[in-house]
């Protein structure tokens, strides 16, 4: 009931628990321990899914992470379904679902099939050459038709319901590989002394081992080895184990990114675990163990199901009990299939012939001939035949002769072994060719990673034992321990592997429809053609053709691809090169990488200590930043533009109050204190008396605006500094900067208390009433503007300031963060007799620009210099030095054409700019028209009862009175250059 | 991800620094005194070499701290890392030193 093509016996499966599962609907049953790969062809289920691009039908081609073909959905529920997912890696559990991709309405009868019929019509590049005319079309007709008919599985819908953690961890020895190398260097490290992780991206460790059966190591069978060496790993108190974990990501510093699979497996998922985990493993080691992925054959058709690779039948045989097929043709390049045909033949499946390309074939034929199997040397396959799966091989001499057709429902194939360096080279490790593996291994060794076993060319279970016991050890002294016993490890029953095969195309058989990229659709004559086509560099071939460009990155494909380019460029594969390998390994789901940050997490909100004041006043907020700012306070009937108006009017006439505690706050102490604000800050602070208040801008050394705000003086040596909201963590990181770095004789000691205060701004002529009654301990009658004093508000501790962003009478409430809910309250009481109204970031947006005071950053970018923003009254000329001097003097910083900061008036007086239109002087000027400059904040202003807006234009002072016009979306529309001061030029209201 | 040994902390992971750009250029004492172009070789010109790079970290999210690091700008190697008022290590040092 596990499958008719079960062996009775063999294998690590349980065939005492049988789990139910679907196939795209259809129900059959595996065993425990099984992939879905392995159960579907335990039931004899080849076909299982359509090609990319020619919708071909293609079976499972291999039994691991090299999978091209075995592509399908697994859905638990509507928002649990996992597209991509390779078949070979799925482990089986009970009620499993599975779906085929890529077809409509079915596997078997697919609709977008024709597209194999018109195959002669696309080839290689068949987009670049064939969707350019006419230009209109691409965005209206080609793209959306092949964004319709590209992609593979289907994301769900809904958001991911599952959770995803994410771990750091650190270890002397990483091991990545499970097979015979990595156990043996994790043994070995961890005898030494070393601190192990050992990862492996099977379910089960092991490797190799674990379709092993003639071989014994110690004199005990490989899996009783297996076992016994995997309960030693577990036991060790320094050795972590982490089984179905891909490292798929080797980045600088040996940081080994390993993706976890915790809970896929499971039918349910324990409650509480997270489905998958990240680990950055900080190694000061690493082994690389990854072993080497077998290759296919490129012949024409050779993508049809029941084709297969050797040892990937073998693995299904040893492994999982499953025979794939009844009759097989083996098609070979190397010695390593001759082990396939052997093991299989005892299994009870017909050999019907062995085709070896090469003209002699190593020792192992004559193994297989005593058999009684048939080896045809220099015979290679032409073509292949059979609809739903292969039903016969053409075999030909190789070079070319008379093809026999040779039935069978099965044909394996083996081009050679390629080493898995991934991680090699993304380490940035060096590569070379070796001729005699006909394979790419690493060449020098990174620093503190060690190359093992098959990912480095060394081939058979002995060789590999001794290569990973000498990684393990070389790894483990460089993290200085050592003393481990000597390897011993004595193997018997090992084959051994010669030659490697020879990657391209098989000797004298056609190009067209012989897949290279099985995933991508590639073929060997994509590849000629596209060095004819003058592509030369693998790269470019690569890129060209796509082959290697799927989510299987070219496993199977790459050395292919590179032997047909290089015998079509009659240039050595080594001189041709191979293309770079980028993480992932194999794809890792986003919501691994995204692990807790989303959602709410994503990034932190910040949220000042009278947030839930506004929030109770049912404000809308905006994000500033980190910041989450009351934007405007509506009330039952109000849009935003009804209610900024409104509170503009109370500013304006009554008083307003706003919170202001995002404003960067930053305290500086010191003997130095001032000497380092006034070399720091344009503006001279040296002489601020205390009790006042300064505003301040501040410059890069290049002599451009950075930053603003006020400097209020606490004491002798104890200032108050406020910037910008945005600008708060950039200029103390570069008041530490000069402090530590260009003048560390100053003592002066600069420190963060953004989030210390809370910030109550009161503005507008009644603002002084409203506050008298609350203040003690400071006289206001004779606290005009710029004053600091401290005091209590509200019986609360206070850094009180006249100081305004609003050109009306102002104090800013400087209180201890706690004390902000209380003091809100009391203020707003105490100013319900005078009509004191909370307002938000979008009227203080109004009432700063009918003053013409600047946000930095916005009326600025960076190329702005305190005069160009009409600032150059708050700049020190008389002090030797300040960041920004020396460049603030070049002549070109004060030279006719610079941008100014003036304010535009629309003739209409109806439409508000927009922000960041362009500014010219002729409308009609044919292109390219000179640009004068562009509007940075525009507003309605319900005060002056028309629009307003800000903007930076060439020699814009000189030009007040012109009349210039502003690009918008219906049209030139006319404005009249202005100062930028609105409302009251005369400041006069700023001293009520 | 790169591993970086604050001078005061230790080693920590790179998400833990900013850069700061080319080391050793201090900021001139007068510089009115400079011209122009000495001014804009001070402000922009900076060595950019391939190899062997004296720069400034900051230990941000840590200690706070600028240090001076000698980095491979080929290979992404630190060789040395060490305190803004001390001077490099000599040049013998190189990748192989570092490992």
């Amino acid at each position: 009931m596990i499958g008719a093509f079960r062996t009775p016996s063999g294998g690590r499966i349980d065939r005492a628990r049988p789990l139910r599962f679907s196939f795209d609907g259809r129900v059959h049953h595996g065993a425990a321990g099984d992939t879905l790969a392995s159960a579907l062809l335990a039931n004899g289920v080849h076909l299982v899914g359509r090609s990319f691009k020619y919708h071909r039908r293609r079976g499972i081609l291999g039994a691991a992470a090299e999978e091209p073909n075995a592509l399908v959905t697994v859905t638990r529920d509507a928002a649990r379904s996992t597209p991509n997912l390779r078949a070979t890696q799925v482990e089986l559990f009970q009620g499993l679902r599975a779906d085929s991709q890529n077809r409509w309405p079915s596997l078997d009868h697919d609709a977008s099939a024709v597209a194999n019929l018109l195959a002669p019509l696309l080839p290689a590049g068949f987009y670049y050459k064939t969707f350019k005319f006419p230009a209109w079309a691409w965005r209206r007709l080609y793209e959306p038709a092949i964004r319709a008919a590209a992609g593979l599985g289907r994301a769900p819908a809904h958001p991911d319901p599952d959770r995803y953690a994410q771990r750091y961890a650190h270890c002397d020895v990483l091991v990545v590989g499970a097979g015979p190398a990595g156990l043996a260097a994790a043994t070995l490290a961890a005898e030494s002394g070393a601190r192990v992780i050992l990862c492996d991206e099977q379910a089960e460790m092991g490797g190799s081992l674990l379709a092993e059966s003639a071989a014994t190591i110690d004199g005990r069978p490989a899996q009783g080895w297996l076992a016994a060496t995997l309960a030693a790993l577990a036991r060790h108190p320094r050795v972590t184990l982490l089984a179905r974990t891909t490292a798929f990501g080797c980045f600088a510093g040996n940081m080994v990114a390993l993706d976890e699979r915790v809970t896929d497996h499971l039918a349910a998922p324990t409650p509480g675990l997270p489905r998958q985990r990240l680990w950055l493993v900080r190694a000061r080691q690493v082994v690389v163990a990854a072993g080497a992925l077998e290759r296919p054959l490129v012949f024409p058709h050779n993508d049809r199901p029941g084709i297969m690779l050797a040892d990937a039948a073998r693995t299904y045989l040893m492994r999982y009990g499953v025979r794939v097929g009844r009759r097989a043709v083996v098609a070979t390049a190397h010695d390593s299939a001759y082990d396939a045909a052997l093991a299989l033949h005892a299994a009870g499946v017909a050999i019907a012939a062995i085709a070896d390309q090469r003209p002699t074939p190593g020792a192992a034929a004559e193994r297989v001939r005593a058999a009684g199997i048939a080896v045809r040397s220099g015979c290679v396959v032409a073509t292949t035949g059979g609809r739903q799966r292969v039903a016969w091989a053409g075999l030909m001499p190789a070079g070319g002769g008379a093809t026999e057709p040779v039935p069978c429902d099965t044909l394996l194939i083996c081009g050679g072994w390629t080493p898995s360096v991934h991680l090699v080279s993304q380490a940035r490790g060096a590569l070379r060719f070796a001729p005699e593996t006909q394979a790419f291994v690493p060449d020098r060794p990174v620093p503190g990673q060690h190359p093992a076993g098959a990912c480095r060319g060394v081939f058979g279970l002995a060789a590999a034992l001794a290569d990973g016991a000498a990684a393990g050890e070389a790894a483990s002294r460089a993290t200085g321990h050592g003393g481990a016993r000597p390897w011993r490890g004595a193997v018997s029953g090992d084959t051994a592997w010669t030659g490697g095969g020879a990657p391209g195309l098989a000797p004298g058989v056609g190009a067209g429809r012989a897949f290279v990229d099985f995933q991508n659709d590639v073929t060997a004559k994509d590849v000629q053609l596209a060095t004819r086509e003058g592509f030369r560099a693998i790269e470019h071939v690569k890129r060209y053709t796509t082959a290697g460009m799927a989510t299987d990155q070219g496993k199977t494909a790459n050395l292919n691809t590179l032997g047909i380019a290089a015998a079509a460029l009659a240039r050595p594969m080594a001189e041709v090169g191979l293309t770079t390998f980028r993480m992932p390994y194999t794809p890792v789901p986003f919501g691994s990488l995204a692990g807790a940050a989303r959602g709410d997490l994503l990034d932190p909100v910040r949220r000042t200590p009278l947030h839930d004041r506004a929030a109770a006043l049912g404000a809308v907020f905006e994000d500033v930043g980190q910041w989450r700012r009351a934007r405007f306070f509506p009330r039952s009937g109000e849009d935003m533009a009804a209610a900024v108006a409104r509170e503009c009017r109370a500013v304006r006439t009554g008083a307003g109050l706003f919170d202001a505690s995002t404003l960067g706050k930053i305290e500086v102490a010191g003997p130095d204190a001032a000497r380092f604000l006034d070399r720091f800050y344009a503006s001279a602070v040296a002489a601020l008396p205390t009790g006042r208040c300064r505003y301040a801008v501040l410059c890069r050394e290049d002599g451009f605006i950075m930053d603003d705000g006020i400097i209020a003086r606490l004491a002798a040596d104890r200032f108050h500094v406020t910037t910008t909201t945005g600008g708060a963590a950039r200029v103390l990181a570069m008041m530490e900067d000069y402090l530590q770095t260009e003048w560390p004789e100053l003592e002066a000691w600069v420190t963060s208390v953004t989030e210390q205060w809370a910030v109550l701004a009161v503005q507008g002529p009644r603002a002084r009433a409203v506050l008298a009654p609350l203040v003690d301990g400071v006289d206001l009658g004779t606290f005009v503007h710029m004053r600091m004093a401290e005091g209590r508000v509200a019986g609360a501790p206070a850094r009180l300031m006249r100081v305004s962003f609003t050109g009306e009478t102002g104090f800013e409430v400087n209180v201890p963060a706690d004390f902000g809910p209380a003091v809100w309250d009391a203020t707003l009481a105490a100013g319900q007799a005078h009509g004191l109204t909370p307002y938000g970031t979008e009227a203080m947006h109004v009432l700063r620009a009918e003053k013409g005071y600047i946000v930095v950053g916005q009326d600025t970018d960076g190329t702005v210099t305190p005069d160009d923003a009409g600032l150059g009254w708050t700049v020190g000329r008389a002090k030797a030095d300040f960041v920004g001097r020396r460049s603030l003097a070049r002549a070109a910083m004060a030279a006719p054409g610079r941008r100014q900061l003036v304010g535009l008036l629309t003739e209409d007086g109806m439409r508000t700019l927009e922000e960041g239109a362009q500014l010219v002087a002729d409308p009609h000027e044919g292109p390219p028209m000179r640009v004068l400059g562009h509007v940075s904040s525009a507003y309605h202003s319900a005060t002056l009862g028309h629009p307003i807006a800000l903007a930076l234009l060439t020699d814009g002072r000189a030009r007040t009175g012109e009349r210039l016009f502003v690009a918008m979306p219906e049209g030139a529309v006319p404005v009249r250059v202005t100062s930028p001061v609105f409302y009251d030029p005369e400041g006069a209201r700023l001293h009520g | 991800m790169l591993l970086i040994d604050c001078p005061y902390c230790g080693p920590r992971p790179e998400i833990e620094f900013t850069y700061g750009g080319e080391a050793h250029r201090a900021r001139p004492a007068d510089p009115a005194a400079l011209s122009d172009e000495e001014w804009a070789g001070y402000l922009y010109l900076r060595r950019n070499p391939k190899g062997r790079h004296a720069e400034r970290w900051r230990h941000a999210h840590g200690c706070g701290r600028f240090f001076n690091a000698l980095r491979d700008t080929v290979s992404d190697a630190f060789l040395a890392t060490y305190r803004v008022n001390e001077t490099p290590p000599p040049p013998t040092i190189g990748p192989e030193a570092a490992a």
